[in-house]
């Protein structure tokens, strides 16, 4: 890990903290910021080399390279000025990816420009009701017709689908090959006819999750991402991008500076939670983890700089950072007190207990998510450490 | 590459009989180890080139202090060959630079710390006063006690001082801990005489240097003694087998060592930070370094214990040896305060308390 500030990280830092300034008028907050601010916002960050810094400029990307120390700044100066940070979601943070590693040239050239301006807004078609952490057992089928698939069966745990432009899809295309060889990875519209979109309620209220179902839903042969059989290789590509974007400690890090904002406001009789010493203890002992995970995720991009492997350092991210950002979670609930439990209500009145309710809430979902916490240990233990795997129950 | 010769030279220098006759044995010094280090340029490791020594950070000195912590060395080092040094490199006069840098870096003297009452705060009466140039109080918890020549002592001011082996009214008493691979004593001194560290300079910021570099090895040494009570169940869990399989198979047992990983990785880049924080951020040092000692406390108390779990029976006798490691951690702990009050030190210095 090689991490030496120079003098010109000081002129730097210096001049995203101006940036910002200078363009605080432009910034979408909230929830409700309209789409073409948001769009404006991510295309001047992208032109600045704020996001998308090392990708080159003929997919729509900066075209710059990335530095492990700006990349840190740049992250820190957002958190710090509490600014909107470049679009993230499951097109930029896992389709991308996936394309700049295995797609053709062609499929680079058509989706990746729009995919990171935030113009096509994509959703992971993986899991379905039979398969879920056993995700090989996928049976959705994709058969051959002409130079098209047919497409038919069922996803779940799609979110963002009802919003999707496109989706990223596992389908079985070899129906005789075995389980781990007969998959393809496929990308089309989800306007193509027979795509149907059924929202899934979850416990928060809403429904972030849907359920996808295809019937002869036809997609040219040329929408195969990597090799036809391929899959499921590219497929666990895919899901080491979106495990580093579930762990992703930038979350956490704006989580713990949010809290510190809701500990040191005064409430009821002038006193602020940060004066409590329980809590205080709490928010400390999670300040200690959210700068191991910060460390960490220096230590994994310094390696995948110098072409070194992540090992242990990368295979924990997922499982520790989302637990990590639940039990932040959990603080921000306890921090609020009787506050905590508004939800629902509309108004102002509700906001911060509704919004923290929400996350304490949907971060089970991603602890349980894109492979549950049972099965990152049995990936730790057995890809990590060497552990033996579980023999196969004997058949009949 | 000095992580890798030392690993290879505790090695052979402390193998587990090695440790296992000196925590039995009832010596206070392994003059063997000791040697094998010193050859190796140990405790001149942060001792500039001009007194001897090979002029590092203390990054190379939290890595030598994980692969302590991993070897369960029984031998001096984080008085004698990083804080005493340091203390005097950076606040002592010429005269004791000259006196004594030379021959901490040859290995031929060894230094004790004496400054847990000022940083983790005094048990009872505890804490020493100084007035006039001399010396008066009880010090407890003194790290590198045994054989000592020379007490780095801090006051309750927070000024240090030099203090000699044999000055008229010190006495040391040995204290025996749980963790037999290292020394510590209670330092008792009636109006004894002592140079002062750093006058004319900025004393307190010196002690400020010193319990930061003392909260960092003592996590680079959790880490270290973490790592090879990882590792000792991880290979027990490959080899034991119970119901015709290794028990490492069964998720019960796969998933507590998945968590001993979990859990310790992260600690790997929040020491290498807070070390290379100290050498080169002076700003975010303190902070890093408290945050660094609490978590890695959390994380070894956990690790710990689950080691011994997943050995099952064998990993609780005294044969299997896996409590030295226990022990190890159990000490780093406590010394120099424990998760909760850094905790609060660490809400004090970003203005939270």
């Amino acid at each position: 890990m090689d991490l030496a500030y120079e003098p010109r990280h000081d002129a730097f830092r210096q001049e995203v903290r101006g940036f910002l300034e200078r363009h605080r008028d432009r910034w979408p907050t909230g929830a409700g910021a309209p789409r073409t601010a948001v769009l404006a916002w991510q295309k001047l960050l992208i032109e600045r080399g704020y996001a998308a810094c090392a990708i080159p400029r003929a997919y729509g990307g900066h075209g710059g390279e990335a530095d492990i120390l700006e990349g840190r700044i740049i992250a820190e100066e957002f958190i710090r000025a509490r600014a909107p940070g470049p679009l993230a979601g499951q097109g930029i943070s896992m389709l991308v990816p996936t394309l700049l590693e295995v797609g053709s040239e062609e499929q680079k050239r058509r989706w990746i420009g729009p995919t990171l301006a935030g113009e096509i807004v994509w959703c992971q078609g993986y899991s379905e009701p039979e398969a879920g952490s056993d995700l090989a057992a996928l049976q959705t089928r994709a058969d051959e017709d002409g130079d098209d698939f047919l497409i038919n069966g069922q996803k779940i745990w799609t979110s963002t689908a009802a919003q999707a432009d496109m989706m990223f899809c596992l389908v079985r295309t070899e129906a005789d090959a075995p389980r781990h060889g007969g998959i393809s990875y496929l990308i089309f519209s989800m306007k193509t006819p027979g795509v149907e979109v059924r929202p899934l309620k979850t416990m928060t209220g809403h429904a972030e999750f849907n359920e996808v179902f295809f019937t002869d839903v036809r997609v040219p042969k040329s929408q195969v991402v990597g090799a036809r059989g391929a899959g499921w290789a590219v497929a666990n590509a895919t899901l080491k991008h979106e495990r580093g974007m579930l762990g992703d400690p930038g979350a956490a890090e704006a989580r713990l500076a949010a809290i510190v904002d809701l500990m040191g406001e005064a409430v009821g009789g002038g006193e602020r939670t940060i004066d409590n010493p329980a809590l205080r203890d709490r928010l400390m002992a999670l300040q200690g983890r959210v700068l191991a995970m910060k460390f960490n995720a220096l230590r994994l991009l310094s390696a995948q700089l110098a072409g070194e492997p992540a090992g242990l350092a990368g295979l924990v991210v997922k499982l520790q950072g989302c637990e990590l950002n639940h039990q932040l979670a959990a603080l921000a609930i306890d921090v609020l007190g009787e506050r905590g439990v508004l939800y629902g209500g509309g108004g102002e009145r509700s906001g911060a207990g509704e919004a923290w309710q929400q996350r304490y809430m949907f971060d089970l979902g991603l602890i349980i998510g894109g492979g549950t916490a049972q099965i990152q240990k049995n990936i730790i233990a057995e890809r990590g450490l060497g552990l033996p795997r579980e023999p196969k129950p004997a058949q009949g | 590459m000095m992580q890798a010769s030392l690993d290879g030279a505790l090695a052979r220098l402390c193998p587990l009989e090695r440790v296992r006759a000196f925590a039995d044995g009832g010596a206070t010094f392994a003059d063997d180890i000791w040697r094998g280090l010193a050859e190796l340029g140990l405790p001149g490791l942060l001792i500039g080139e001009a007194h001897g020594g090979l002029g590092l950070g203390l990054l190379d000195a939290a890595l030598a202090a994980e692969t302590l912590g991993r070897h369960v060395a029984p031998t001096p080092f984080l008085a004698s060959a990083v804080l005493a040094p340091l203390a005097i490199s950076a606040a002592g006069s010429a005269e004791q630079q000259a006196a004594w840098l030379p021959r901490f870096a040859a290995g031929a003297a060894l230094a004790a710390l004496a400054i847990g009452e000022a940083v983790a705060g005094s048990g009872g009466e505890a804490g020493v006063t100084a007035s006039g140039g001399r010396l008066t109080g009880v010090s407890a918890f003194v790290i590198d006690a045994a054989g000592a020549e020379v007490f780095i002592v801090a006051d309750r001011a927070g000024g240090l001082h030099l203090v000699t082996a044999g000055a008229p009214g010190l006495s040391v008493v040995p204290l025996a801990t749980i963790d037999r691979t290292r020394s510590l004593g209670e330092l008792r001194l009636a109006d004894t005489p002592a140079e002062p560290i750093g006058e004319g300079r900025n004393a307190e910021g010196a002690l400020t240097r010193l319990r930061d570099a003392a909260w960092i090895l003592l996590a680079a040494d959790m880490l270290g003694a973490s790592g090879a009570m990882l590792d000792q169940a991880v290979a027990y869990a490959k080899e034991r087998r119970q119901f015709g399989r290794p028990i490492g198979s069964f998720q019960a047992v796969k998933h507590l060592c998945a968590e001993m990983a979990a859990e310790l990785e992260p600690c790997r880049a929040l020491v290498w930070y807070a070390a290379h924080a100290f050498d080169a951020i002076p700003e975010e040092a303190s902070l890093m370094a408290v945050h660094a000692k609490a978590h890695l406390s959390e994380v070894s108390r956990f690790i710990a214990r689950t080691a011994v779990e997943v050995h099952g029976g064998i990993g609780f006798t005294d044969l299997q040896g896996l409590h030295y490691w226990f022990k190890r951690a159990g000490l780093d702990r406590q010394l120099l305060g424990g998760p909760e009050r850094l905790r609060h030190l660490a809400a004090k210095m970003q203005g939270f308390a």
